[in-house]
């Protein structure tokens, strides 16, 4: 490895400046008599942003890291504060966490589980990180909570929608804000009834792994119970590119509706080619046929453009949402990047603020005492009106958006538009749902 | 049997990406005898070449109109393009709906060019090295290709929409006689597959009755005698090379509409071209051609439901069951000749 | 020495040194300043990526580095050695014995079939032929073959897994007869820590005794034979010799040190994932050797070194690391430096990568060693003979 001369030179000055200032990175604390994994000494904390830089998902892991270090900024006092001026726990005043000031690491999970545990440990091993935030697709936030709770930190999972990460593989070191696929079907359910009647039948595409699985586990439970049939469920390989193979048996199968259970740019794919295959101009049984896409994200609904217009789907949170959290939040993401913050992004930004609050309420770094804090907690103003953090699966219950791609959008950020808030109480479910069912928290692990 | 027919339709089209890019594949194996793992790289190019133009063609000022509100609240700045400021509303809009046809116009001299930089910047120095050398030198060029477009373009898929005449479908099934509207195929991937066909017959040609075409014929049988007749053959293989670089452009360029443009669709191209090339024999056109075809027709017979409920999971492993079976049976691919490539 | 000749031995016993005693060597720069901070590679983790990644490839340059066969589906292996480990945890117990001696096995037979049925071809057949086999692995691991492999989310042990010889006391990690492979001693030294972890001495071993193996192979009768064979298969076939059971075994041998690899990394971190066997994760095998340098002992070593060093700590560099280390610099430097460096760090590590690869290839064919040779050469020409010791020559 060689490295070249000024920055050798750079860093060895540097170092000399500022190395008896920076914070001791640990190995194991643990034996320094703490009690707990990393335990901050010194007068800062690290948190690991664990987050796909290179891969499919890369747009929406960049847009993650910026508002973490968004919320960074705020939770040291710097900027205007966004969340935590709407945020319904006061304990958080800008002075970093307990007094101590926030630093962080980055990674890149390149959305590869082995990756994201490698680029994990090292946050853990060699820069003393006491929580990691971050991800952008279910196998890799589940590889990542267990090697979390082995290890003794706390995991705030970013965008991971699987059923299976607060059910069959929950952790008790870990946490999750984001929606599952479960609360996509049931909020989707009214809207759909109330578009398109009770007599439909669906064909479903599905993403050939466990989130692909479950997601249309939970929308073909929920249309069904409207009255639809289910037609047929085909499988895709993962990043297959060409769809046509897969769409074209749609156009003669007796069908009116397609559900799209893809992600990222699958889903750009196969929207974009069902519509050239003419599906949305169609007639079947006497109806329109219409589209359907379950999870949207703002980065992908851009790279469908105009194929995405009228189709229903359902997202955790969106900028448009008028309360007071979500204006604070954009207008600080807004004027710092100059665009608005995606969905992916807030639930980040949301997750190290909740991590930060209950570290303070709990006045420890200890994750025991961390995750008793976030145990059914519950609070306001971040965007998506009161929120439970429910103890039982460490998976958060809040309002969910159905979601329409804008007929007219005005520039190009409003390409999606809210039809509806579902409230809370229609997604809720049982912890030993069978969807959810098979898991086990175990107990919290404060590390060695 | 629409079912059927439209799934011969799916695998002509997916067959002519496959058949267009391993010709360029074969035409720079045949001529240089190099391997060229980057030539995925050069589809992803001409791809990004149709982005280019769209994004040129949309290329906007800004001019602040306080009666509206951007999502900040504060005034709206309002894009115009150039190109309607320029040349009036109606050819502008005509510019930006034309982009990936006019990117055509582009991407051929400019896939030259970089066809000719390349060979001679590079190609060229390996030509005396072994083969895993060269396999070797041009997939770090694809990395580092992959990587520049991920760079200036970011790494989601960009959405380039054929021309409006060419968006819907056309109702192939009425040419044969079934029922109206049972098998509509969306026009552009007919427009695709005509070109493709177009592209392919106008190589063969080239080879076959041009005088140029003839010498390069003789120089891939035996490339020191024709040296030793006098003719400079170096220079006619690089113009070879450019040419094949700008097949993978133009196949880039009508195919940006069907799958939207990433940084990484080359490297996802590569390992399946390669296949492709195997299966119809190194060095074979003819082979290379028939082996896209039918690996893109069975691929798309096995995407068929029918067939998965026997088979789970055929769809995804029937290209490299078929390069199995056909490389354990037939040694040298469908057209391949002895000695090539088995050292 | 050991039946070594004593340049091999000095080789040998440098790579003893080296991997005994990596968590202090990788931790050159005291662990708080920001030369530490960034470059240090002393922690477990990435110190048992050096050395399994090191097995892996010392593995696949019997393979390539003695026949010249080029397999571009080695990374099968490595999965299929994981696969097998994390069941022999799931149903067994936590104990790493029975699961790194399964996935050497299971690797094993999995080579014995497709190395049979690919050796039928060669050259760039063979390659693709391999590739074939991976590129099925995967994408049946990714879905069809859930049940067995978990799909995307990845084969890892549950509370409720039989685990049928799994005592009372026993820990639920992975562990060797009770050592725990998590365990480990932190020694600090004035501005230094260094860490010494038990489940990345287990791994040193096996690359110590890996490397002890590949040495004897290549200096074999058996590796004298597959040399012969690279150079000239045809003549070899004349002479009357049936080369095909040279090459299996060579094949086959490979194949075990890759699961052994898998194997080593589950008990490490008992999770595995199909996106092991991957065609980019084979491509990156072929690329550690090159960088390393092929046919050469020591080469892949350092060439899976390199490339997880790389992955591990440029990928971690990000701008606020950069203004850090120009900091002391007037502002506008300090910008311009940090612009400078921005596309090639952090997200752009791929991209150093793929330039660091390709000026290799392009300046330096026999990889690092190569390179470390020709600066023996320049600074010590007198000392020709003694600088070529460090390195072992290429095959040919």
């Amino acid at each position: 490895m060689s490295k070249s001369n000024f920055t050798r030179r750079g860093v060895l000055k540097t170092s000399a400046i500022t190395g008896a200032g920076l914070m001791l990175p640990t190995y194991l604390r643990a034996e320094n008599h703490t009690g707990f994994t990393n335990a901050p000494t010194g007068n800062t904390v690290k948190f690991g942003f664990n987050v796909p830089q290179t891969g499919p998902y890369a747009e929406e892991g960049l847009d993650e890291l910026r508002a973490q270090e968004l919320a960074v900024e705020h939770l040291n006092g710097i900027g205007d504060g966004g969340m935590l001026n709407t945020f319904s726990s006061k304990t958080l005043d800008g002075t970093g966490i307990l007094g101590k000031k926030v630093e962080f690491v980055t990674g890149d999970t390149q959305t590869k589980s082995d990756v994201a545990r490698a680029s994990a440990q090292s946050m853990i091993q060699k820069d003393g990180c006491v929580m990691i935030n971050g991800g952008s697709s279910s196998g890799v936030a589940i590889a990542v909570q267990g090697l979390c709770q082995e290890a003794g930190v706390v995991f705030m999972a970013g965008l991971t929608h699987s059923n299976d990460t607060t059910g069959k593989d929950k952790k008790a070191n870990g946490f999750r804000h984001f929606f599952n696929g479960y609360m996509s079907g049931a909020a989707l359910g009214p809207v759909l009834e109330k578009a398109y009647g009770n007599e439909r039948q669906a064909y479903h595409l599905t993403a050939d792994y466990t989130w692909g699985w479950t997601q249309q586990e939970s929308i073909a439970a929920s249309t069904e119970a409207l009255g639809w049939t289910t037609v047929q469920n085909v499988l895709t390989p993962v990043g297959a590119g060409d769809f046509s193979s897969y769409i074209a048996p749609i156009l003669n199968s007796g069908a009116d509706t397609l559900i799209l259970n893809h992600y990222g740019g699958d889903m750009v794919n196969s929207l974009t080619q069902a519509v050239q295959f003419g599906l949305r101009d169609k007639q079947v049984n006497g109806k329109n046929f219409e589209i359907i896409v379950p999870l949207y994200s703002e980065l992908m609904a851009a790279g469908a453009g105009s194929n995405i217009q009228g189709v229903y789907g359902s997202m955790n949170w969106n900028w448009q949402l008028s309360d007071a959290g979500t204006a604070a939040f954009v207008k600080s993401f807004g004027e710092k990047y100059g665009f608005p913050p995606s969905n992916a992004a807030h639930t980040c930004y949301v997750q190290t603020l909740l991590y930060a609050d209950a570290v303070t309420r709990a006045g420890s770094f200890n994750p025991c005492a961390v995750a008793e804090a976030l145990e059914d907690f519950e609070f306001d103003g971040m965007g998506n009106g009161p929120t439970t953090y429910r103890g039982a699966d460490h998976q958060c219950f809040k309002d969910v958006l159905v979601m329409k791609g804008a007929d007219n959008p005005t520039n190009q950020y409003d390409t999606l538009e809210i039809v509806e808030v579902t409230p809370r109480a229609q997604v809720e479910y049982d912890p030993e749902h069978p969807m959810f069912a098979g898991g086990n928290l175990g107990e919290c692990n404060p590390g060695a | 049997m629409d079912a059927f027919i439209l799934q011969i339709l799916n695998g002509l089209d997916k067959g002519s990406a496959y058949a267009l890019i391993a010709l360029g594949l074969t035409l720079i194996f045949g001529t240089l005898g190099v391997v060229n793992f980057a030539h995925g790289a050069l589809f992803m190019i001409g791809a990004f070449v149709a982005v280019t133009m769209q994004k040129l063609f949309s290329l906007s000022f800004l001019t602040v109109d306080d009666t509206q509100k951007d999502f900040l609240g504060n005034p709206l700045k309002v894009e115009t393009p150039y190109v309607e400021a320029w040349f009036g509303e109606n050819v502008g809009n005509w510019l930006q709906d034309w982009s990936v046809p006019l990117a055509i116009l582009v991407v051929i001299p400019f896939m030259f060019f970089l066809g000719f930089v390349l060979e001679r910047g590079l190609i060229k120095h390996f030509y005396k090295r072994p083969h895993a050398d060269q396999i070797l030198v041009t997939f770090g060029l694809a990395i580092v290709i992959g990587e520049l477009i991920k760079a200036f373009y970011g790494a989601n898929p960009i959405q380039t929409p054929p021309p409006s005449t060419f968006i819907g479908t056309v109702d192939v099934g009425s040419w044969l006689g079934f029922e109206a509207n049972t098998i509509a195929y969306p026009t552009w991937r007919i427009v695709y597959f005509a070109f493709s066909a177009l592209i392919i017959a106008g190589v063969f040609a080239f080879l076959q009755f041009t005088t140029f075409g003839m010498v390069v014929r003789a120089g891939m049988a035996d490339r020191e005698t024709v040296g030793m007749l006098g003719i400079d053959i170096d220079k006619r293989f690089t113009f070879m090379f450019g040419l094949a670089a700008a097949v993978a452009g133009m196949a880039g360029v009508m195919y940006a509409p069907i799958l939207s443009p990433h940084y990484n669709i080359g490297m996802d191209f590569l390992v399946l071209s390669f296949v492709v090339v195997v299966v119809g024999g190194m060095g074979s056109l003819p082979g290379a051609v028939l082996a896209g075809f039918m690996l893109g027709i069975l691929q798309s017979f096995a995407s068929m439901n029918e067939v998965k409920a026997l088979l789970p999971g055929i769809d995804q492993i029937i290209i490299y069951l078929v390069a199995i079976i056909i490389l354990l049976t037939r040694p040298r691919g469908l057209m391949g000749r002895k000695g090539v490539m088995e050292e | 020495m050991l039946g070594l000749n004593s340049r091999d031995f000095k080789l040998f016993i440098i790579v003893c040194i080296m991997a005994l005693a990596a968590p202090i060597l990788l931790n050159p720069f005291p662990t708080a300043s920001a030369l530490g901070e960034s470059f240090n590679a002393g922690y477990p983790a990435l110190m048992q990526r050096f050395v399994i990644f090191g097995i892996l490839a010392i593995g696949f340059n019997i393979l390539f580095g003695l026949t010249g066969y080029l397999s571009f589906g080695h990374a099968a292996f490595l999965g299929i050695g994981s696969y097998a480990a994390v069941w022999m945890f799931k149903l067994l117990s936590y104990n790493v014995v029975p699961a790194i001696i399964l996935a050497v096995i299971v690797a094993g037979l999995f080579s014995v079939v497709i190395g049979y049925v690919s050796l039928r071809r060669s050259g760039i057949y063979f390659s693709i032929l391999t590739l074939a086999f991976a590129q099925m692995a995967y994408q049946l691991a990714y879905s069809v073959f859930t049940p067995l492999t978990n799909g995307e989310t990845g084969l890892q042990v549950y509370n409720d897994d039989p685990q049928i010889l799994m005592g009372a006391g026993d820990p639920t990690v992975p562990h060797f007869f009770g050592i725990t492979m998590n365990g480990q001693t932190q020694i600090d030294v004035s501005g230094w820590s260094f860490v010494f972890q038990n489940g990345y001495y287990l791994a040193a071993i096996f690359l110590i005794a890996s490397f002890y193996l590949s040495i004897r192979i290549f200096r074999s009768p058996m590796g004298l034979m597959l040399r012969a064979i690279k150079s000239n298969q045809t003549r070899m076939s004349y002479v009357g010799l049936n080369t095909k059971p040279y090459m299996l075994a060579a094949f086959v041998i490979s194949g075990m040190y890759a699961g052994l690899a898998g194997g080593l990394l589950a008990a490490m971190d008992p999770l595995t994932g199909a996106e092991r066997m991957f065609w980019t994760a084979s491509g990156e095998i072929v690329v550690m050797s090159v960088l390393g340098g092929v046919g050469t002992l020591i080469g892949p070593v350092l060439g899976a070194g390199l490339i997880k060093y790389l992955e591990n700590i440029v990928s971690k560099i990000n701008d606020s690391v950069l203004h850090n280390w120009f900091s002391f610099m007037p502002d506008f430097m300090d910008n311009f430096m940090v612009t400078l460096i921005h596309p090639f760090i952090g997200k752009g590590w791929h991209l150093t990568l793929g330039l660091l690869f390709m000026a290799v290839i392009i300046f330096l064919p026999g990889g690092l060693v190569q390179g470390g040779q020709k600066i023996m050469a320049k600074f010590g020409r007198n000392k020709n003979t003694d600088a070529k010791d460090g390195a072992d020559t290429p095959a040919e």
